[in-house]
């Protein structure tokens, strides 16, 4: 199991996987917007996404959990 | 025996190091003898070798655990000294410290780069009224570390554990690699720490190479193998010159790799949208140049030594794809250190500019970005080396700053037509002037207000109104890049000025 967490402090802008989407290592899962920027969040492990967590507008902090995947 | 069969004999003895089960236990470790490094790492073995012989009259400890001596390295002479964990785990007795301060004064006299081949238990707790607290006691060690920084290179491989004060030994390097799996860097064991404070950690979790290399950023480059570790300091040595008082060598002119695309190509229109940042930097330097600095910490900045035409770069450049490009208190520290380094010898700097800005928010603030921050401005500002900062994309509020803005006098600040120069970007601009205006007004004209407010921003900060100001020196085509930077780079290196007459700054650490 391994959990995609955000980088860095921003908002959601684009959540781009669905729950049990196939995702390889290094492959965008989440967009956040933060500091008028898109954030980049790659996945670090390929897997299965086995749930997401947070929403698309969420506010997180960076280490929040954003999705899990499996 | 003759006298001269005794000689050999000893001598013999003696370069076997250690306990053969220890010899084992390193090679199942993946670890060479440190004879075997040194072979390695120098173009033709040890040149010269002294205190060989220290605490000879007691043969459980050749050569007293550390090798000290002269090599020499793609040409150049070094000095060296090396741990034997062969000989009780390359611990610190009297004579070793001795033997370390030594080399260390012979690398001040010759003025020639001191490399440390660290893998040390530590203190030898039986000798310590005679190595721990005198005036040639390991103190000693550190303090000629802290004279010999910036006059000559500095350079820390690590094999194995460099624990408590020997773990100042790499702090106090210009650049540490360590050799993942084996290579860890610690002020209490895991053992004391659950002794003395309770927790329960392993070693590789609390001060692991990948660790260090990528959260503490003690560590600067990660290795998987003693061999890649050996070969990454003799390649990084060739980037110096042998002290402060000379300048890199020039090598042969390297076209850039070949790439599929052009910098116009790489570098998006949307100023908001991520690149990667490596693309546009293989663009500019010569094929195969780029030496990574601390590539897996703070990777929202990157920083490495290059060659453009020949002629050896510091590049600091932002990271889009990371983070947005944003410094953290990591990033500016990293950025600070790698610009000391290059400032200190003779190397100049390429500043690459795609920032938003510092980071914001209560966490950043916590811990301390404003003082990190200063501590890159104040780095960047002091470094005297020709210095050319170029405006990729954006650069925003105090990031044109800290990236060598025309401010702090760089040779040059030059931009590509994408360039965009200002406080803050045009949508949080237009917020912050206009958020009770935007509340006043009704929903439906809200969205029609903010766009005319934001191209009248962007019309205010127009690329060509700051070269018309004289802010920027130049506008230069992205595909003509490389061919300014070497025009420019040929010219600055005239450059010769003293920074400001002081004993020395009080700096914001």
């Amino acid at each position: 199991m391994n959990e995609v967490k955000a980088s860095m402090a921003g908002s959601i802008w684009k959540i781009v996987v669905d729950e049990g989407d196939s995702v390889t290592a290094g492959q965008d899962v989440v967009v956040l917007e933060s500091m008028k920027m898109e954030i980049p969040i790659a996945a670090e492990k390929d897997g299965v996404v086995k749930s997401i967590v947070k929403a698309e507008g969420d506010f997180v902090n960076e280490g929040d959990v954003l999705l899990v995947i499996e | 025996m003759s006298y001269m069969e005794e000689l050999q004999n000893r001598v013999n003895t003696i370069k076997q190091g250690g306990h053969e089960k220890y010899h084992e236990r390193n090679a199942a470790n993946g670890k060479m003898f440190v004879r075997e490094r040194l072979e390695k790492l120098f173009d033709n073995g040890v040149d010269v070798e002294d205190a060989f012989f220290a605490n000879c009259a007691d043969d459980t400890l050749p050569s007293d655990g550390v090798v000290t001596g002269i090599g020499t390295i793609q040409g150049q002479k070094v000095c060296v000294l090396a741990n034997d964990s062969t000989v009780k785990a390359g611990s610190w007795g009297v004579r070793t410290v001795e033997k370390m301060v030594r080399i260390q004064e012979t690398a001040e006299k010759l003025e020639i780069p001191m490399l440390y081949l660290v893998d040390s238990a530590g203190a030898r707790i039986t000798d310590q009224v005679e190595m721990f607290p005198g005036r040639r006691g390991a103190g000693r060690i550190f303090h000629n570390q802290i004279k010999l920084s910036g006059r000559v290179p500095q350079i820390c491989v690590l094999f194995g554990p460099s624990a408590a004060g020997g773990a100042y030994i790499p702090a106090f390097c210009d650049i540490v690699i360590m050799v993942e799996g084996n290579a860890s860097m610690y002020l209490g064991s895991p053992r004391m720490a659950e002794m003395v404070i309770g927790e329960k950690v392993s070693l590789e979790e609390m001060g692991g190479a990948r660790m260090h290399c990528s959260v503490s950023g003690c560590g600067d480059v990660l290795v998987e193998s003693e061999e890649e570790a050996i070969t990454f300091a003799r390649n990084y040595l060739t980037y110096f010159p042998a002290n402060f008082r000379s300048k890199p060598n020039i090598t042969d002119s390297i076209d850039t790799k070949k790439m599929d695309q052009t910098i116009a190509d790489i570098v998006p229109e949307n100023p908001n949208a991520p690149f990667d940042m490596y693309d546009l930097i293989d663009g500019v330097i010569d094929a195969d140049s780029f030496c990574e600095i601390k590539k897996l910490f703070a990777p929202e900045l990157i920083t490495g030594l290059s060659r453009i035409n020949g002629e050896v770069i510091g590049i600091i450049a932002n990271q889009p794809r990371v983070k947005g490009g944003v410094l953290f208190p990591d990033s500016a520290d990293k950025a600070a250190k790698f610009i000391q380094l290059c400032d200190a010898f003779n190397i100049p700097l390429l500043f690459l500019m795609d920032i938003p800005g510092f980071m914001i928010g209560t966490h950043v603030e916590r811990a301390g970005i404003i003082r990190h921050g200063a501590k890159m401005l104040a780095s960047m500002s002091e470094a005297t080396v020709p210095k050319i900062s170029v405006v990729v994309r954006k650069a925003y509020g105090a990031g044109l700053y800290a990236m060598a803005g025309p401010a702090f006098e760089p040779d040059a600040c030059i931009a590509l037509p994408t360039a965009e120069i200002a406080v803050m970007g045009p949508s949080a601009a237009v917020n912050a002037v206009y958020a009770n205006k935007i509340a006043e007004l009704p929903e439906e004209e809200r969205a029609a207000f903010i766009k005319e407010k934001e191209e009248e921003y962007k019309e205010d900060i127009d690329i060509y109104r700051l070269a018309s100001e004289m802010v920027i020196d130049a506008i230069v085509q992205p595909n003509d890049l490389r061919e300014d930077l070497i025009n420019r780079f040929s010219v600055y290196q005239a450059k010769n000025v003293t920074f400001t007459e002081r004993k020395h700054g009080v700096y914001p650490v």
